[in-house]
């Protein structure tokens, strides 16, 4: 049985006076893939956000309950440049930054203070090798990454996240603008990554999250209406909402 | 199949005149600038071909003596040049790194409400006429430097550039604000959640991310230096020389050229027709310096 790496409890969030979470109790598992599912607008991109502080950027965000790290707060006990380090994060759209694929990926690692040659070349060829695009670029590390595919640009966004070394890897909708193949390749990362990371994923996509997720939470209207065990929850939902969505009814 | 055609009704007509007309008189509109700008350059080449028929480019280029109104003349234009480069090196010496700050301020840490008061009052400070920032420079920086630097001249590079740098700080603030909200905020956020400060995002990602407009921003601005008048015809002084002192008066391209004009040099003599020249170098240089600010732009453009 793994470990407990996020505990969440009696989580709220209100963006002004809208309830976007609410009461949102999880238990994200060390080294393991849980999915966040549900339709547009229910929180998922929301609750994830949270995880990594991301949500501090937006105005009039109110938040209450615990987020607890590694059994500590992270609202309290850490600060959000250390918490970041720890949890990072892929975004929707690829965004690298304008520079070369290699700058992108040894941006992270000299932020944090690593300004040694050889070391930043190990660190960009072992991210770039962990998030399988190694053999893609390897003879064009100096070329711009906007120069890349959509697909490797994530891939490359990707290594980026890795190349700090964090614990959590949370990946928001990571292949919704990427075609099929893209898609199978990342998905197929996330499942090599689970073994050192762990990952959290919002995805709008139900299949993807039965494919790769450990555990699934769907989420409906800023709440969490199941989380279980993904088999479990497909196979066999406690909740008559899980069950209309997940069979399409709905969303 | 027979298609029956439409017969034209009156209006129909009418219209089609008038949208005639119409583009007819745009189109005029458009080839005046067009026109305006090849007789500028055509008077300039002319009135200056009969400069050069008196004193040969060579001179005029390399000489290092400017007096065409004294016994004996002298016509070499680097003393102007060069008063006009220490004026524009120091202006932008103050107007670069002011007006980056200010941008990378308005654009990535300013609250929008600040912002919404920051950027107008810079624009003012755009609209102020030239001629207030010269007799600003005359009557308040001349002054006050003399305080604390004795030695300074009554008029001098330092106190004229001091009011040019201020007069392109928004030029350079509003054009560099501008290219760096180019920049998408999914990069901003990509560089956040790597545990990036607010600083590092600004330097490392969104200044190189917005570079061509930044860079472009700085060429125009030199370039505005270079052509600015009146603020160096009153502070900066009225002797050519070369010189890379600060503290002392000079006289720049453009501040010669208003004061002939405005003297009483006989219409036709040599030293009449030295304001052709020295405008058709002022000319070529800020022209090749726009068209490097394009250049630039090309080059180091990013889409996003």
């Amino acid at each position: 049985m793994n470990t407990t790496k996020f505990e969440i409890q009696k989580l709220n969030l209100f963006y002004g006076d809208m309830h976007a979470l609410k009461d949102v109790n999880m238990t994200i598992k060390d080294k393991s893939i849980t999915a966040l599912i549900g339709p547009s607008g229910c929180g998922k991109s929301t609750f994830i956000r949270t995880l990594n502080r991301m949500n501090d950027l937006i105005e009039n965000v109110k938040i209450t309950g615990s987020v607890h790290l590694d059994e500590q707060d992270i609202y309290k006990d850490y600060d959000v440049i250390h918490l970041r380090k720890k949890v990072g994060m892929v975004f929707q759209k690829p965004n690298p930054f304008p520079m070369s694929i290699y700058d992108n990926v040894a941006y992270g690692p000299r932020a944090h203070g690593i300004k040694q040659r050889t070391q930043l070349d190990e660190i960009v060829e072992h991210s770039l090798k962990q998030a399988a695009i190694w053999d893609e670029v390897k003879d064009r590390l100096k070329a711009n990454a906007f120069g890349l595919s959509g697909g490797q640009q994530q891939r490359l966004c990707i290594a980026r996240a890795l190349a700090i070394s964090p614990e959590v890897v949370l990946m928001d909708e990571p292949t919704s603008a990427l075609d099929p193949i893209s898609t199978a390749k990342i998905e197929e990362l996330a499942g090599e990554l689970k073994k050192e990371y762990t990952i959290v994923i919002v995805t709008h996509n139900m299949q993807q999250a039965g494919r790769i997720s450990d555990q699934t939470a769907f989420f409906l209207n800023g709440e969490v209406v199941e989380f279980d065990n993904t088999v479990q929850l497909f196979n066999t939902p406690r909740d008559s909402r899980t069950e209309n969505y997940i069979t399409g009814r709905f969303g | 199949m027979k298609v029956k055609q439409q017969q034209k009704t009156k209006r129909d007509k009418q219209l089609e005149v008038s949208e005639k007309v119409v583009k007819g008189i745009l189109l005029l509109f458009s080839t005046v600038t067009i026109l305006t700008t090849v007789g500028i350059v055509t008077l300039l080449l002319l009135e200056s071909y009969n400069f050069f028929k008196h004193v040969s480019i060579i001179e005029f280029l390399t000489g290092k003596t400017w007096a065409p109104v004294l016994k004996p003349e002298h016509f070499g234009v680097l003393p102007l040049v060069n008063g006009t480069l220490l004026i524009a090196f120091f202006a932008c010496l103050i107007a670069i790194p002011i007006g980056l700050g200010a941008a990378i301020y308005m654009s990535e840490y300013a609250h929008k409400k600040v912002r919404a008061v920051l950027k107008p009052i810079l624009e003012i400070l755009a609209g102020v006429p030239s001629i207030v920032y010269g007799y600003f420079a005359l009557t308040a920086i001349s002054p006050i430097l003399r305080v604390l630097l004795p030695d300074l001249e009554v008029f001098n590079v330092l106190s004229a550039s001091i009011a040019l740098g201020i007069m392109i700080i928004p030029m350079v603030a509003s054009l560099s604000e501008d290219a760096m909200n180019a920049v998408p905020d999914a990069m901003r956020k990509g560089a956040l959640a790597l545990g990036s400060t607010t600083f590092e995002v600004s330097t490392k990602v969104v200044v190189p991310g917005a570079l061509s407009g930044i860079i472009a921003s700085f060429v125009l601005a030199i370039s505005r230096a270079i052509g600015e008048t009146m603020i160096v015809a009153i502070a900066a002084g009225a002797t050519p020389k070369i010189t890379l002192n600060p503290l002392t008066s000079v006289q720049t391209m453009t501040g010669y050229m208003v004061s002939i004009s405005m003297g009483d040099i006989p219409h036709g003599s040599t030293a009449y027709y030295t304001v052709f020249a020295v405008g058709l170098l002022l000319f070529l240089m800020t022209f090749a310096l726009n068209i490097f600010a394009r250049f630039i732009v090309k080059r180091f453009r990013r889409e996003y």
